[in-house]
């Protein structure tokens, strides 16, 4: 019992990963901007290292953040993986231990009782067998979960599960059969030399009972050999490759790399840190709302990873940045997704195989050329102000909220100046959303030029969309506020004085409020000033998105419906007397798609402030602080 | 009545409404169509034009650059379309439910292409 010749496969497929893995790297690193690489090297000697060790053992092994997705999908992935890791960890200990010789081969570990078929009888080893025999059963039961999540995905609260290419499918059934394999192996060893502990032994007694077992056995040593080489050979072409690119990614982003504005090896290595998991798809609107499958997160990563014209993918995409709050990867999904749509045509072309392994790839796009010119724009002389408020083109649409705006801006007695009273130039998200950054910085050269020369303090826009923009893509002096929260300031000051209105309300965050600016208590405690807040099934950072999005190019105004009257029915189901949001673009959809009646957050407080007239007749009406419910 | 606007009279005082068919390219009415078919479902009344931000800075109109695709008078459309701002307020008043911002980036798409010889 001492042919080595099994072992051929699984050595030259692990030898082949680990130089593969080792190359790449250093041309990924290679291929850096000169401040990421430093930013990388001064990582490597200070804390990002020990916070990179820390978040691959509580991501990459035991899965948290799925476990707190989904306590059995989080087992599934987490008994896999450090399952894996522990049968390697203590395989090897076991083979330095027990076996001839310090220091073997790996495979002397991987194939330990092969040839140490008598060990673990008795003693110490006998603990030491029960305790692989467990790390093994702990893997299978894993294995299990996931067949049957392969097969009835809402099981295991996946909405849907994500379609494979035939790499993927042949490297998934590799690593399925590793170990039933493993298991087979040792149980017709053990059943010839009598040993194994209660999976292996009990197993291997009852087949060599009824089966010529010695003669079996190497058939399947040679099985879990050739299962181990071929999905190590399959890993950088398939989506396992997320195995060790995971731990690179998150060294990189401990350092403090960030996705940027173009294709980067940072991008690369996104790509191939991508599971494929699917957690994306289940917690995407445009799939369960929608019933679009075909679009979601995984499917864009996996375009890219294979070169293919995914511009179809690209631009049909809410990004309301749902799927970047729940990736276990944590990619950055919404800017990777907006340097694609920059970026011009993609030829499509289905890659080699051998193409697949190749080191560094190059994109195959077309240089976009700008589409749109705005020299037609006159530069004005504004009048100075402390205050600007920008309205946006969408609220020139819902006119309810500018005039409630005017109301309390007077009510609080602020001096300020509607920058686009007239009708103004737009901001230039919407511009950018659709890859055209180039346009849109000269929208934004314009305003810019526009705000500085009024000299305000404060730039109050009511519409998220600017907002966001404004805080991120302008160079200014004022400091820019949403609404929401200009009144909570004003509330703040005390120079708004505002009644309490008996109504039950729900909030609905706007996707670049909330998740894409990170407002969330502004408007919460605006609400609860003025009314009793009700909290929503997914609010927050897992709030929905109304479906009028301007991130979608394509979407038709069907399918905008559809998620619009899925996302009003989760909002409305404690029966609010109104939902209020904090988005004019946000109270256009949900009009059209709900009874309740919608406002924004400043047409609430426009009501609730008293009435001129009666104010001097009375004193002053009684004010209700209800503060405690905006925690939900 | 001066000489000078007596000779205007007559067939030159209006622009001529004369449609060339012979020089209609039916090619960037074909590619939007494709990549926005919602294009078909416009009846031209006008919503969009009435919103339009960058219809308050030029004369960009919505409304007659669906008459130019319709045509396939590509020359007026070539520097008509690049005024656009995409905001998507067009999108939030049609009646039809027309992607008229994708329409919007179609076209300037399809002159591009154009331009590039690849359509």
């Amino acid at each position: 019992m001492n042919s080595e010749l099994f072992t051929l496969p699984f050595n030259l497929g692990l030898y082949f990963i680990l130089i593969y893995s080792v190359v790449r790297s250093t041309v990924w690193f290679r291929n850096l901007s000169r401040s990421d690489k430093l930013r990388l090297q001064r990582g490597f000697f200070g804390r990002p290292f020990m916070d990179s060790l820390r978040e691959i053992s509580m991501e990459s092994l035991l899965h948290l953040k799925i476990f707190r997705k989904n306590p059995v999908l989080g087992y599934m992935h987490m008994s896999l993986a450090f399952g894996w890791f522990l049968l390697i960890v203590f395989g090897t200990i076991e083979a330095d231990f027990f076996g001839e010789k310090h220091l073997n081969p790996p495979s002397h570990a991987i194939f330990f009782r092969w040839f140490n078929p008598d060990h673990g009888a008795e003693g110490f080893a006998g603990i030491y067998s029960f305790w692989m025999d467990l790390l093994l059963a702990f893997i299978l039961s894993g294995l299990l979960l996931a067949i049957i999540k392969r097969f009835t995905p809402r099981l295991m609260g996946m909405k849907k599960t994500t379609k494979h290419t035939w790499t993927d499918r042949i490297a998934l059934t590799s690593l399925w059969l590793i170990f039933p394999s493993r298991l087979l192996a040792e149980s017709f060893t053990c059943g010839v030399h009598g040993s194994g502990s209660f999976l292996t032994g009990n197993l291997g007694n009852a087949l060599a009972s009824f089966l010529p077992a010695a003669d079996i056995a190497p058939w399947f040593w040679w099985l879990y050999s050739l299962s181990l080489g071929t999905f190590f050979f399959l890993l950088p072409v398939s989506r396992y490759f997320h195995i060790p690119v995971e731990l690179f990614l998150i060294f990189m982003r401990n350092s403090g790399i960030s996705t940027g504005d173009r294709h980067s090896s940072y991008t690369e290595v996104q790509t191939h840190a991508c599971s494929s998991c699917g957690v994306c798809i289940s917690t995407c609107q445009m799939s369960y709302a929608a019933g679009i499958h075909d679009i979601q997160s995984a499917y864009f990563i996996k375009g890219l990873r294979n070169d293919r014209d995914i511009a179809g993918i690209t631009a049909n995409c809410l990004m309301c940045g749902r799927c970047e709050e729940v990736c276990p990867v944590g990619i950055e999904l919404g800017p990777m997704r907006l340097i694609e749509r920059r970026q011009g045509e993609r030829s499509d072309r289905t890659l080699k195989l051998q193409e697949k392994y190749s080191l560094m790839r190059r994109r195959s796009t077309l240089e976009r050329r700008p589409t749109q010119s705005y020299r037609y724009l006159v530069r004005e002389e504004p009048e100075k102000a402390d205050v600007l408020f920008f309205a946006g083109c969408m609220t020139h649409l819902t006119p309810s909220v500018i005039v409630a705006m005017k109301k309390i801006m007077d009510s609080a007695g602020v001096r300020y100046r509607f920058m686009d009273e007239n009708g103004g130039v737009c901001c230039g998200r919407p511009l950018m959303l659709a890859g055209r950054d180039r346009e849109a910085r000269e929208l934004i050269n314009h305003n810019s030029d526009v705000i500085w020369k009024s000299g305000a303090q404060i730039l109050v826009t009511s519409c998220p969309i600017c907002y966001k923009v404004f805080r991120e893509s302008y160079y200014l002096e004022a400091r820019v506020m949403h609404h929401s929260e200009f009144i909570n300031l004003l509330i703040e000051e005390g120079s708004l004085r505002l009644g309490y209105l008996h109504k039950k309300v729900v909030y609905h965050d706007p996707c670049e409020l909330g998740r894409g600016s990170g407002i969330y208590e502004e408007p919460r405690a605006v609400i609860s000033y003025v009314a009793e807040l009700q909290s929503s099934e997914q609010e927050r950072n897992m709030s929905l998105c109304c479906g009028g999005s301007l991130g979608n190019l394509t979407l038709s105004s069907g399918k905008r419906a559809m998620i619009a009257a899925d996302a009003a029915r989760t909002l409305t189901l404690g029966l609010p007397d109104e939902l209020i949001t904090a988005c004019p673009l946000c109270k256009k959809t949900f009009v059209q798609a709900t009874e309740t009646k919608v406002s924004d957050i400043a047409e609430l407080v426009a009501a609730a402030l008293p009435a001129p007239r009666r104010e001097n007749a009375k004193k002053r009406p009684a004010r209700r602080h209800s503060r405690a419910t905006s925690n939900g | 009545m001066s000489i000078a606007q007596s000779n205007k009279f007559g067939f030159t005082i209006n622009r001529s409404r004369l449609i060339d068919y012979d020089s209609s390219d039916r090619k960037v009415r074909e590619f939007i169509t494709l990549k926005e078919p919602s294009f078909r479902l416009c009846f031209a009344c006008g919503g969009c034009t009435a919103t339009c931000t960058a219809g308050q800075h030029t004369s960009f109109n919505l409304r007659r650059m669906n008459t130019y695709i319709r045509r396939g008078e590509i020359e007026p459309l070539r520097e008509e379309v690049k005024r656009c701002m995409l905001c998507g307020k067009c999108l939030l008043v049609c009646p039809r439910g027309v992607n008229t911002r994708n329409v919007v980036a179609a076209a300037a798409d399809a002159i591009g292409k154009l331009e590039r010889n690849e359509l």
